[in-house]
């Protein structure tokens, strides 16, 4: 029963993306080369949404399921690796117009060659491990 | 019903992946879609290789049950939920991009041209979907996350590093899609 809500939380996370066409690979070429608005009003209103839910909870106005604080983790301080990282992100990003939510999403409209994007990134990520030591952060 | 058989308007959209977020804050976890690439290597025995990898997986299988909702998400979607109208791209858009020799643009989620079967047979195509692949696992790990864990996660908590890892995607992908797609289509 424990896994059943986020599997719920998945299901609606998978339609919102599909019905709000963010899962598109135009939509994201289309926002890369500024032609569109659609890509920027959903994530800016889904930031302005996120503050507002961040800001009433640090107030105390909502908690967790269990009565906590809601709690989001801090990312540790850094430039390179967020400037050099993100970078990288984003030229895959823009090639294969998705990032790793849609990935999964695209698979289950029957996009069937997402499973070579998908293990590439998995891969992807290995590489990150093992050379992370050689990396400068 | 016609509203949401038609495509969602951003402004409805939006805040619906901010609620996802919350959700999953009011569960006591947070919104990351690409940690679960990191578990996949854990589960698959990348610890042998990095300690990167050695940490107890089984901590994070709600991840992936999140992601197999997502694909049945996807399912769902497309099958009952649509009435395949297509994506309202900008005219401009769909010439540029009947230019560059991408056939029926909007039409599919995803061009056939990258994605379609056929590329099984081209070794250009499945190169391009290996090669983004791996920039997408790589970079979102060096950058400690990806759009859901830094752009709408982060940037909703107001962190700095989430900020310059954001201005770091559109760098790459404006880049990409401005002066790298076009010497490649």
């Amino acid at each position: 029963m424990k896994a059943l809500k986020f599997l719920i939380v998945g299901i609606f996370f998978g339609i919102v993306l599909v019905k709000s066409e963010a899962v598109s690979w135009y939509r994201i070429y289309e926002m890369f080369r500024f032609q569109s608005f659609h890509m920027y009003g959903i994530i800016g209103t889904a930031i302005a949404s996120g503050i507002l839910f961040l800001q009433l909870s640090k107030r105390g106005a909502i908690k967790s399921i269990k009565g906590a604080d809601i709690f989001v983790p801090k990312k540790e301080n850094g430039f390179i690796r967020y400037i050099i990282g993100g970078t990288i992100f984003g030229f895959g990003w823009a090639l294969i117009g998705a990032c790793p939510g849609p990935m999964y999403i695209l698979l289950g409209t029957g996009v069937w060659s997402m499973l070579i994007v998908i293990a590439a990134a998995v891969f992807g990520t290995f590489l990150y491990g093992v050379l992370k030591h050689k990396l400068p952060h | 019903m016609e509203y949401i058989l038609n495509p969602w308007p951003w402004y409805v959209s939006g805040p619906l992946i901010a609620l996802v977020m919350a959700l999953l804050l009011y569960f006591g976890k947070t919104f990351g879609m690409s940690s679960n690439l990191r578990t996949m290597c854990s589960i698959a025995g990348a610890g042998k290789f990095s300690d990167f990898f050695n940490y107890n997986w089984k901590d994070h299988l709600w991840n992936l049950t999140v992601v197999l909702g997502a694909v049945i998400g996807g399912f769902i979607a497309v099958t009952y939920l649509s009435n395949n109208s297509g994506t309202n791209l900008n005219p401009a858009t769909i010439t540029e991009l009947q230019n560059m020799g991408f056939n029926n643009p909007g039409q599919t989620l995803v061009p056939n041209e990258m994605y379609g079967l056929d590329i099984l047979n081209s070794p250009k195509a499945l190169l391009l979907l290996v090669i983004g692949g791996v920039l997408v696992g790589f970079g979102t790990r060096y950058a400690g996350g990806c759009t859901s864990g830094h752009a709408i996660t982060g940037l909703s908590s107001l962190q700095k590093p989430s900020l310059i890892a954001v201005i770091g995607f559109f760098i790459g992908g404006l880049l990409m899609a401005n002066f790298i797609l076009p010497l490649i289509f």
